[in-house]
């Protein structure tokens, strides 16, 4: 058929012009949706820094960053970040060497060893952790995972940062095995069928080729579940007390950021003070490490990135 | 002039039958492969000529529901490589493969090449250096990567990467090397340096090469096998059947009429 001059390849005009219209407006509205969650998040962190500018008139970014006391409420106050930034590092560490290596095993097994029939069993059971209120897990970790610790360490607080690390570390497994075993099925089976053909074992294969293979998707379900071991509050409010002692000891109590955010959000300060405001600087401070963590998760993934 | 049949038998196939689930794959196939000949084995899609190479490195093992009848009797040791008692990784150890469509690991040329030593539990860097360098100039690869043997093996081209794939293979010395249809993703100037290859080859391994392409199973092979419906219809010499088959169904078929 020759095309016809309007270019609308002969059909009516007024067919063509609308569904271009159609497209556009589809075009549209996938743009405002991709939008929205970009818009929230500047939002979120325009609010923080403006927020936060009082507080920084008001105490030096030299006295927040290396003072060893958080004290914002008494009378004598300091203002050092340290004390909120070592109880968030602390509780994310023993929460990461708990669900890291758990949750990339129970990847590799599901993906390369189980049976379909265990698979689709075990993982929505898995995912059904997820579903389980983090105040629960809170209350499992100061009831019952630190008296259980105290069975092994007659001295330590009941409140501790290494009950609450370990609860984490538990709920967010699920989050690093899930995506993590997403990844490695997504290996194609002719990388595998290769290794196998040379000889290799099960193990090998799963160890050498498929997990290499499917690092860029391991490192994001890694970096997800660093940014919920930094983000989470509740399990840390409740288990691992709420004062901010400077300690790199996970067997002692301390104060996370997110934990002095909920702490502060619950008393009735007035609006305007520099306890309301050591909120944004406390919030600002964690926004910048989950997102320093993303980066780095970012440029490592970048590193591993293999194509197909 | 070689006679109808392979004097120096390398494998034997007796009487195999291949299952998956219910389904009957492959009939009754019984042929001898010639030591260090290549054999190929040609017919019209879906006859189960890669099933039947499958079988020699049991790859059909790593999936459930398929079963094995009959003998794959390995040379110089007799082992029945279709046995449930023989371990199919020690098989794959001595019969590599290589695929249909190039599939290098997402790792370094060199250790793409040094994969299968290192299965084994080679680690002596020396050794490794020395048997990767004979591996790649086997494959004739050597030239065109020596100086980049870090960089991933994914960089390379389509046909360079079947050659690593080769050499990959080549590596652990073999006794035989399974090709599945290994040129049918390349393009004609790949394609020409694989079937030369497999010519030089030849002489230093026993060779199956699964093709669709009867002019390259005409070009590079000794024996040839067409299979049809997973039946094996002729087996002969590859001059012989492409100049007199003794079978109407494979001169059909080698002239085209169908398939």
């Amino acid at each position: 058929m020759k095309p016809s001059p309007d270019g609308s390849g002969g059909c009516p005009r007024g067919a063509h012009s609308s569904r271009v219209a159609r497209e556009r407006a589809i075009e549209w509205a996938l743009l405002f949706a991709a939008l929205t969650s970009v818009a929230v998040t500047v939002g979120i962190a325009g609010v923080l820094v403006y927020e936060s500018l009082p507080f920084f008139r008001h105490v030096s970014l030299a006295e927040f960053l290396t003072d060893p006391q958080w004290t914002p409420l008494f009378s004598e106050a300091h203002y050092g970040i340290l004390p909120l930034v070592a109880g968030t590092l602390v509780t994310t560490a023993v929460a990461l060497l708990m669900a890291l290596p758990v949750g990339t095993i129970t990847a590799i097994y599901l993906s390369e060893c189980a049976t379909l029939v265990v698979r689709e069993t075990v993982k929505p059971l898995l995912e059904l952790l997820t579903a389980v209120p983090t105040v629960v897990f809170g209350y499992f970790a100061l009831l019952f995972v630190t008296p259980f610790l105290q069975l092994i360490w007659a001295d330590l607080p009941g409140f501790n940062m290494l009950s609450a690390g370990l609860v984490i570390g538990v709920m967010i497994i699920p989050y690093v095995s899930s995506l993590s075993e997403d990844a490695m099925r997504a290996v194609p089976m002719d990388i595998r069928e290769g290794s196998y053909a040379m000889g290799a074992t099960r193990m090998q294969t799963a160890l050498r080729v498929v997990v290499p293979s499917a690092l860029s998707g391991i490192a994001a379900a890694y970096a997800l579940g660093i940014s919920r071991a930094i983000g989470e509050t509740m399990v840390v409010a409740i288990a691992a007390g709420m004062q901010p002692t400077l300690t790199w000891n996970p067997l002692e109590p301390a104060e996370t950021i997110t934990a002095y955010i909920v702490q502060v959000s619950l008393g009735d300060l007035p609006h305007g003070s520099i306890g309301y405001q050591s909120i944004f600087a406390a919030g600002l401070t964690l926004l910048l490490m989950t997102l320093l963590f993303n980066v780095a998760g970012y440029l490592l993934r970048k590193g591993f990135w293999k194509a197909y | 002039m070689l006679p109808s049949s392979p004097q120096v038998e390398k494998a034997r196939v007796k009487d195999l039958n291949f299952y998956y689930g219910s389904v009957h794959i492959l009939k009754n196939i019984s042929l001898t492969i010639g030591e260090k000949q290549v054999t190929a084995v040609i017919g019209p899609s879906g006859c189960g000529k890669t099933t039947y190479l499958r079988c020699f490195n049991r790859m059909h093992d790593l999936y459930p529901g398929n079963r094995y009848e009959g003998e794959v009797i390995l040379h110089p040791d007799y082992v029945n490589i279709l046995s449930p008692t023989v371990d199919p990784i020690e098989i794959r150890m001595r019969i590599s493969m290589v695929f249909q469509k190039p599939n290098p690991f997402p790792k370094s040329i060199f250790e793409n090449v040094a994969y299968g030593l290192r299965v084994r539990g080679w680690t002596d860097r020396a050794v490794l250096d020395e048997k990767v360098e004979q591996a790649l100039r086997r494959a004739v690869l050597w030239e065109e990567v020596k100086d980049r043997l870090t960089h991933p093996a994914l960089t390379l081209s389509g046909g360079q990467q079947q050659r690593l794939c080769i050499a990959r293979a080549l590596a652990t010395e073999p006794e035989i090397l399974l090709f599945d249809e290994p040129t049918s993703a390349l393009d004609p100037t790949a394609t020409a340096r694989i079937e030369e290859l497999i010519l030089d080859l030849k002489t230093q391994v026993t060779i199956i090469i699964v093709t669709h392409n009867m002019q390259q199973a005409a070009r590079v092979s000794d024996f040839t096998a067409f299979l049809y419906l997973g039946e094996l219809v002729e087996f002969n010499k590859t001059d012989k059947m492409f100049t007199a088959p003794s079978n109407r169904l494979t001169e059909d078929y080698i002239t085209g009429r169908f398939g």
